[in-house]
């Protein structure tokens, strides 16, 4: 295998190799230009001599597969590879500013300044998962942001693509990774379940919001196997203004079993977005770790845990997406609400880990000021809430999988859109008004919200009456 | 340049049709065929005069167990195989039946080696069903991507320096680079007796400069060539499996 031969002012397929701005222990960074590209680059180039780490070699083909397969703004765009038969390399965008790392000094962050930041990461990682990758090393030197505030994750060498062939499958006796935010199913030789970089994520906002690390730094494989037995202590425990919604947040991040985690990187970026619906349960309030007893029980099964069935990311996301139904409150709905009710506990029997958000759009006057009270008094934001939970009263949803929302805006369809795209949504449950003068005037909502959104939406009407005209191409929402 | 390989073709001429329209369709450049033509199916006559035009033209074509018993003993084979073979031999002409005996067991192009069943020992028929056994063809050749067929399901090995085995299940319509610096055997699902469960022919396409597989898919009508199956009398099971891809 060639040596590599990088210094200022080389050329390597075009690219002129500027000054080395990192060297690690698996790869050096090059600043690079190329006629024809006016991004900032940065050429990643692995060590591959004799004696260095033979993982370097491993986790850098990985990368030169997965990078040039990634898009969007969560990740540094490739513009090339090069193989080991000639001279390694990988180009990428060069993002600009600091890892996440620069920040350990300042910890513990301000609860709200963390929820913000690992939002962020959540929605990353949501985006990440989607494209069929786990990440598999995610801590604060893997993750960057963009100027316009996306999280950005680099560092590809240990991540699985779902339709690539793992070449960490077999490389490595023991687990290969970052010890303190490593997953404990990871101990176990799993590599393929999405929710291993949720348990990371864990890890990083339980340590940025309590200056802790919930597992300690130990790199042994003794001290790392403690995970997948002994839990860490609460935040609250070490803060006692810990704020209990992020408490069940953290904790639910850092279950033992994947399967008590939340299910996608969306859901747990939905709580994070909106910390007063998270609904708290015992863990919220815990101010000490299990007892003995029963944390040396979970030690002494660990043998008898059952077999995992091979997990594929893309099945495991599809089957818990983010449902949002659109919920008019308004006298005369009934009809059309209890059709939507109908189509949405149809779509929720087929996923168990789904979770729904019932919106409703408080629409405020262009000109004149709204009054939040009604001819009553009563206050209108807050009847709406109460009216969305009665309309899901009879899907017997737990509180983790259901949440309530009014929006208040003067365009009930820009508003429903913008909730899909802040909050991931997945499928959007929506009502068409039926014809009416007020519709032909207005413009439909269904038809805006189905028409411009990014995800699927099912329009509802409901069931014909036999009186009904057949005239269905004029009812249409 | 793009290359097409199929491979257990099996007589069936809808299957392999199919397949041949979407390589092309796809730019397939250049074919590469890994035996198995006959047995099974109900049209050996037109799958072996196909296979002998692409030769004509340029293809490589190498021998299956199957091709090889229309012309020996059918002792080592299951029932229903054996009375297809039986059928299979009746059919062909002198002049199919020597181009199938005069196939190669393995062709090798220094970068990519072809054959039917592994590389190991390729006259033994081995059915490569695990990683230890896709280390053991790969062992034996140092070419950088080997391909063979025979066990009718796709996946894709790989091994590193060190020896290190990798295996995937292959998502049709997903390419794969196949890295240089380790070895790949590529193992194609079958275009005419499809067993991994989806009964559509399966075939691969890979670019020789980018190193890039694809595996892939393409549906057919498998009614006709089940009926077939049926009408010349052959075990039904033959034309029952075709539908169900087992």
């Amino acid at each position: 295998m060639p040596q590599p031969l990088v210094k200022s002012g080389a050329e390597i397929d075009g690219y002129t190799i500027g000054e080395c701005v990192h060297a690690g222990g698996m790869a050096t960074l090059w600043t690079v230009t190329h006629p024809g590209i006016d991004v900032p680059l940065l050429m990643k180039i692995p060590r591959v001599s004799e004696g260095e780490d033979p993982a370097a070699i491993v986790s850098f083909e990985m990368e030169m597969m997965i990078l040039p397969r990634l898009a969007g703004p969560h990740v540094p765009s490739c513009f090339g590879t090069g193989d080991f038969a000639h001279q390694a390399y990988a180009v990428i965008e060069r993002i600009p500013g600091t890892t996440l790392y620069k920040r350990l000094p300042d910890l513990p962050l301000p609860y709200e300044e963390a929820r913000q930041l690992v939002a962020k990461i959540a929605a990353a990682l949501a985006d990440l998962h989607r494209q069929n990758v786990i990440h598999h090393d995610i801590k604060p030197s893997s993750i960057m942001f963009r100027d316009s505030g996306e999280a950005v994750l680099i560092d590809y060498g240990l991540s699985h693509h779902n339709h690539l062939p793992d070449l960490l499958q077999e490389e490595f006796r023991l687990p290969y990774g970052t010890a303190p935010y490593m997953a404990p199913e990871r101990l176990l030789g799993v590599r393929d379940d999405p929710r291993s970089d949720l348990f990371s994520l864990g890890v990083l906002l339980y340590f940025f919001t309590t200056g802790e690390r919930p597992f300690g730094e130990g790199e042994t494989l003794r001290a790392m196997r403690r995970r997948l037995w002994r839990d860490p202590h609460p935040p609250r425990e070490l803060r006692a203004d810990y704020p209990p919604w992020l408490q069940e947040v953290v904790l639910r991040c850092l279950a033992i079993e994947p399967v008590w985690r939340y299910p996608t990187a969306s859901q747990l970026a939905f709580d994070l977005a909106h910390p007063e619906q998270v609904k708290l349960t015992a863990r919220s309030e815990r101010l000490k770790r299990d007892p003995l007893s029963v944390a040396w029980r979970r030690r002494f099964n660990l043998g008898v845990m059952a077999p995992r069935a091979k997990s594929d990311v893309a099945a495991q996301i599809a089957s818990s997406p983010i449902l949002a139904v659109a919920l008019d409150t308004v006298e005369g709905a009934g009809e059309l609400n209890e059709a939507l009710r109908v189509t949405t506990e149809r779509i929720l029997a087929t996923l168990p880990s789904a979770r729904l958000a019932c919106v409703n759009v408080l629409k405020l006057n262009r000109i004149a000021i709204d009054r939040r009270l009604d001819e009553q008094g009563s206050n209108k934001h807050i009847d709406r809430l109460v009216a969305l939970r009665h309309w899901a009263t009879p899907l017997k949803l737990d509180e983790s999988r259901l949440s309530v929302h009014v929006l208040e805006a003067v365009d009930p369809a820009a508003a429903l859109l913008e909730f899909a795209e802040v909050n991931q949504v997945d499928h959007v449950i929506i009502g068409a008004r039926q014809s009416s003068f007020r519709r032909t005037l207005l413009g439909s909502v269904s038809a805006k919200v189905a028409s411009e959104a990014a995800c699927t939406v099912t329009v509802v009407r409901p069931p014909r009456m036999a009186s009904a005209k057949p005239d269905a191409g004029v009812v249409w929402g | 340049m793009l290359l097409a390989v199929f491979s257990d073709i099996h007589g069936n001429r809808q299957a392999f049709e199919a397949c041949l329209k979407l390589a092309r369709a796809k730019g397939a450049e250049r074919f590469v065929l890994l035996g198995d033509f006959v047995g099974y199916g109900a049209d050996p006559e037109w799958v072996v005069d196909t296979v002998m035009g692409l030769v004509r033209e340029g293809a490589i074509a190498v021998r299956g167990n199957h091709d090889e018993a229309v012309n020996t003993t059918t002792e080592a084979m299951n029932a229903e195989a054996q009375i297809a073979i039986e059928w299979t031999r009746g059919r062909l002409d002198v002049a199919q039946r020597r181009f199938l005996a005069e196939l190669p067991m393995l062709v090798d192009e220094k970068e990519r080696l072809y054959v039917h069943s592994e590389a190991s020992s390729p006259q033994r028929w081995h059915y490569v069903r695990s990683t230890a056994d896709a280390a053991k063809s790969l062992i034996s050749t140092p070419a950088h991507v080997t391909f063979c067929g025979h066990i009718h399901r796709p996946a894709l090995y790989s091994m590193s320096v060190t020896a290190k085995m990798t295996s995937l299940v292959p998502k049709t319509d997903v390419s794969v680079p196949l890295l240089r610096g380790r070895q790949w055997l590529v193992v194609l699902g079958s275009v005419g007796q499809p067993r991994d469960g989806d009964p559509s022919a399966a075939f691969v396409l890979f670019d020789t400069v980018s190193c890039q597989i694809t595996y892939c898919r393409a549906p057919y009508d498998i009614a006709s060539a089940a009926n077939k199956i049926r009408e010349n009398g052959l075990p039904p099971w033959l034309a029952d499996r075709l539908l169900q891809g087992r």
